[in-house]
């Protein structure tokens, strides 16, 4: 699969988590799908750093000094509307994926 | 954060940069206690985040990078590195500054004296409408010409005034000489004489009072001028204008109606107006003197070639109502066949324009060759430096930044560089084209030119500067961006980059510009050498000691016939001062660009020749010697025998066949200047007659005292020899004003008026000269840094060469063979280039072929020593390479 569809991948799974837990800082994420997955995906800090920079730049979440539950000061990230109906887009897309690539998984 | 507190957060890239760092600060301390809290030892925490983590510098150059504010963020940060960059290499940053300012600010400074001479339109409302009258091929010599802008008679002008369908307003106008002030203070200004019309169909409104308008229009005494904001500023005081404003002209109170706006010039582009005074019609104007030029503006739906049209048809009416009398019927008819054509003036007339208009484009031409050469400079510069900078390239690569970044570093230093010269350039232009412009003008003749900064010349200069940065930033930023970091590592400071290729584009430049600096050099040779031939030009006659004098005597009121003996006593009076060698009165001033000719039959050969009119002391103060018969007497009058004294143009044209002497010549008649029969009596050697670049023309002299008595004029030009200088003429003049106060006198150095009429050439060889050491200066830098890049990179072939006991003449034969061969074919190639670019000049040259081999020899003896002065000292340098050094240093 080429490397932007790769990329659409994380930056679908960082929206979802970012929206289903409100706003996290960058380690929360990591550690978000590391424990929902099961430890099946392992997302790099070198992948996530520039997509979560850049997905600011494009507007789709935003972001914030605040403290953690250990009182330690962190950037936390919140999805916006706009990353909001991005992710509504990426996930149609990704079930149509998942659709095509198991209906060829699946021929006999 | 959003994006505006980011670009509000530029300049303050640390706190940004901070904040980045923070963050990823956090998440390693966060993930190290998550480890901690899985049961390791601190240690093995901190150990296993920094490993998951990965190298932070990369992590933080991508976060970065993802940043579309931080994009003008980091160019500010790159501006601040190359400035760094630059204060490191001061040499170099001059060296590029400097040659970049001075090419833009010399080309930037020709096109802004071009664009003031012909490009630009007159400060007036619709500026092509404005169309100027002319008749086709010009007047053929007949009649007399009042100036370079004169084409019509009063007659020929109150014609058209009648008939100027194509036109909504016709005007005419002229340039006088006033002299305003009171007696013995009198100073000349430039005076404009011009139709009723003349302001309402240009559309220039006055500043103060009103303009001249048709009631002003009438009687010849001189009543009314309007002022020129310059003349009214410093003239007048720049006091308001009311209707009892008057200044002196000419020994009366004139009034001043008004002053015209600042930008108005008049419609001479180099020349000013001081004032502008209604014309007059007399009740007998001369049908033969061409003193005025017309012009007007196109109604609507008419263009130049429809007006031409018109006029065209005109002509026979014009011409046949306006023609003179008293000439041939030979002339009458050539004068009845003129046609009118009508020609755009927008850009007004100017004599520069024509004077100068082809060396200023060569000037152009000449400034862009410097530019260029020293672009190619600039590219070699950079392309040594890129080299030198390999090493730093290949470890900021390495540690993750993209060839995009390097590529845009690259550009920003070259922008700052073209930035900051261009700059320099434009600040430079201005005091260049003023002195561009007085090196235009005379002693007698200064030239007022608007010369300005436009939008025009500012994208000129901005063109020349974005190319210039082009060229020479990215050339050797691409080459740097396809370095290969880890060969550049590992070759060190040597580089490893196609070295040959960029060796040789290296070389290439530099054969590059010693081509274009011989065609320069060319260029200043020929030009410098043939302004030497027009200075030491043999006029045929003595220079030096010589002094042009003016009497005016109107005032006298002394009737026709008493002027001759009135003149032959002044001439005698100015004889009597002591320092006075000799003086003579003529009709003509040699060298002043003025002719007088009469139409001769001499036996069966019908042609033309120049007059002078010359009292008997003519040849003796002018040293011309007289080769056979005699010379003029006080006995030669206008009731003797008509007598003249031929040249030898003269003698070829009319009489190569037979003894001079005693032979008749029949002058034809034209006005004032009844036919006569006259008698050859003397000849002499050829003299240049008007202009040291024509040939010798042929050319009678008549005894002064035989100027027929229609044609006495209340006034003498005197050729003046002295011996002990100007005081001798400060001796004269106080003679002559205490015997006749009411006089008007001028005095002018002969040499200096020729000297005058060589401006143009002096200007062409001052400048092509300065470009041709400018470029020569350029090439000994451009081989110099080429030479030492050289040595640099084969060090240690040299060493191993002196190790094995080449000796040091050995060493230097290495480096200068490379000169040579890089010499020989630049100068092959500069010697086809200036060959080609000589015909272009050939026009402007004076006793000299563009294809001149000693100046082609010259040339290249010349840039053969430049370029061995060039590379004297690096081979000098390699010659003293210590071998063990230069190896270790592998």
């Amino acid at each position: 699969m080429a490397k932007n569809d790769l990329q659409g991948a994380l930056d679908l799974l960082i929206l979802k988590s970012l929206s289903q837990l409100g706003s996290m800082h960058g380690f929360g994420i990591i550690l978000h799908i590391e424990r929902v997955s099961d430890e099946l995906l392992n997302v790099e800090e070198g992948s996530l750093y520039p997509a979560l920079h850049r997905m600011e730049q494009s507007g789709w979440v935003r972001s914030e000094w605040a403290m953690t539950e250990s009182s330690r000061k962190a950037k936390f990230y919140t999805v916006t509307a706009a990353g909001e109906k991005q992710l509504a887009a990426r996930e149609k897309n990704w079930e149509q994926v998942v659709k095509g690539v198991q209906a060829i998984l699946r021929f006999a | 954060m959003g994006i505006f507190r980011r670009i509000l957060a530029l300049g303050k890239r640390s706190e940004l940069d901070r904040e980045n760092e923070d963050e990823l600060r956090d998440h390693v301390q966060m993930r190290t206690e998550a480890n901690l809290a899985k049961g390791m030892s601190l240690e093995q925490a901190a150990r296993a985040a920094r490993l998951r983590f990965g190298n932070p510098t990369v992590l933080k150059e991508r976060v970065g990078a993802e940043d579309a504010a931080l994009n003008l963020e980091s160019l500010f940060r790159d501006v601040r590195y190359a400035l760094r960059g630059f204060s490191r290499s001061p040499g170099f940053t001059t060296v590029a500054i400097l040659t970049l300012a001075l090419g833009i600010g010399a080309n930037t400074a020709v096109f802004q004296l071009l664009d003031a001479v012909r490009l630009r339109s007159l400060p007036i409302q619709k500026p092509e409408e404005l169309a100027e009258l002319r008749i086709v091929g010009g007047n053929r010599g007949i009649g007399i010409t009042d100036s370079a802008y004169a084409n019509f008679t009063i007659p020929m002008w109150q014609e058209i005034r009648l008939h100027h369908d194509p036109f909504s307003g016709v005007f005419a106008w002229r340039q006088a000489d006033m002299a305003v002030g009171p007696p013995n203070e009198e100073k000349h200004v430039n005076g404009l004489e011009v139709s009723r019309e003349f302001f309402n169909v240009l559309g220039v409104l006055p500043l103060q009072g009103r303009l001249i308008e048709p009631q002003d229009e009438g009687g010849c005494e001189l009543s009314k001028v309007v002022a020129s904001y310059p003349f009214w500023k410093t003239q007048m005081g720049g006091q308001p204008i009311t209707p009892s404003t008057t200044i002196l002209v000419e020994g009366h109170a004139v009034q001043v109606l008004g002053v015209t706006p600042p930008s108005f010039f008049g419609v001479v582009v180099g020349d000013r107006f001081d004032l502008a005074y209604p014309t007059c019609t007399p009740p007998n104007p001369r049908r033969e003197a061409f003193n005025f030029s017309v012009m007007g503006r196109l109604k609507p739906g008419w263009d130049m070639d429809r007006a031409s049209g018109y006029f065209n048809s005109l002509s026979p009416g014009v011409f046949e109502s306006s023609a003179p009398t008293n000439y041939s019927p030979e002339t009458i008819k050539t004068f009845k066949s003129f046609r009118l054509a009508a020609y755009p003036a927008g850009a007004g007339v100017s004599r520069l324009r024509d004077a100068y208009d082809s060396s200023l484009q060569l000037l152009l031409a000449i400034t862009g060759l410097v530019l260029l050469i020293a672009c190619a400079n600039l590219a070699n510069l950079m392309l040594a430096r890129a080299t030198a900078r390999q090493r730093e390239m290949a470890i900021r690569m390495a540690l993750g930044a993209s060839r995009r970044r390097m590529l845009r570093q690259l550009l920003i230093e070259s922008s700052l560089l073209a930035i900051s010269g261009a700059s320099l350039g434009i600040a430079l232009a201005q005091p260049l084209s003023r002195l561009l412009v007085a090196s235009l003008g005379t002693s007698q003749y200064s030239i007022h030119l608007a010369i300005s900064t436009d939008w025009r010349v500012l994208l000129f200069a901005a063109v020349v500067a974005a190319l210039t940065c082009v060229i020479f930033g990215t050339v050797p930023a691409m080459r740097g961006a396809n370095a290969d970091p880890i060969a550049s590592l590992k070759s060190g400071e040597r580089g490893v980059i196609g070295s040959r290729e960029r060796f040789s584009i290296q070389r290439l430049m530099v054969i590059m510009q010693i081509a274009v600096s011989m065609v320069l050099l060319v260029g200043a040779l020929l030009f410098v050498r043939s302004y030497r031939n027009l200075m030491t030009l043999n006029l045929g006659m003595r220079e030096n000691g010589i002094t042009i004098a003016y009497f005016g005597f109107p005032a006298l009121n002394i009737k026709p016939e008493n002027q001759a003996e009135f003149k032959r006593q002044l001439m005698n009076d100015v004889r009597s001062i002591p320092g006075i060698q000799d003086a003579a009165a003529t009709t003509n001033i040699p060298m002043s660009g003025t002719t007088w000719g009469h139409e001769v039959h001499v036996g069966a050969i019908e042609g033309g020749s120049r007059f002078t009119y010359a009292d008997p002391h003519y040849f003796s103060t002018m040293g011309i010697p007289l080769l056979t018969g005699r010379a003029f007497t006080d006995a030669d009058t206008n009731s003797s025998q008509f007598v003249l004294i031929v040249n030898q143009a003269f003698l070829r044209k009319y009489l190569s066949t037979t003894q001079p002497l005693g032979q008749l010549v029949h002058v034809m008649p034209e006005p004032h200047y009844p036919e006569r029969t006259y008698q050859i009596i003397g000849t002499i050697p050829d003299t240049r007659y008007s202009e040291m670049r024509e040939d010798s023309q042929p050319i009678a002299y008549v005894p002064a005292a035989q100027l027929p008595l229609d044609a006495q004029d209340p006034r003498v030009s005197a050729m003046i020899a002295t011996s002990i200088g100007p005081d001798a003429i400060v001796a004269l003049r106080h003679n002559i004003e205490a015997k006749y106060p009411n006089m008007s006198l001028q005095f002018f150095d002969f040499q200096q008026e020729i000297r005058d009429g060589l401006v143009g050439d002096r200007m062409m060889a001052m400048l092509s000269g300065f470009f041709g050491v400018l470029a020569a200066l350029l090439v000994a830098v451009g081989l110099y840094g080429v030479l030492s890049y050289f040595i640099t990179r084969r060090r240690n072939e040299i060493g191993i060469r002196i190790a094995l006991g080449a000796k040091r003449g050995q060493v230097i034969a290495l480096i200068m063979r490379d000169t040579a061969a890089m010499l020989l074919v630049g100068i092959v190639l500069g010697t086809g280039l200036a060959l080609l670019a000589g015909r272009a000049a050939t026009a402007m040259l004076f006793g000299l072929k563009a294809y001149d081999l000693a100046t082609l020899a010259f040339a290249i003896v010349l840039l053969a020593f430049i370029a061995v002065l060039a590379s004297w000292l690096p081979a000098l340098k390699a010659s003293n390479l210590d071998p063990v050094a230069a190896l270790r240093s592998e």
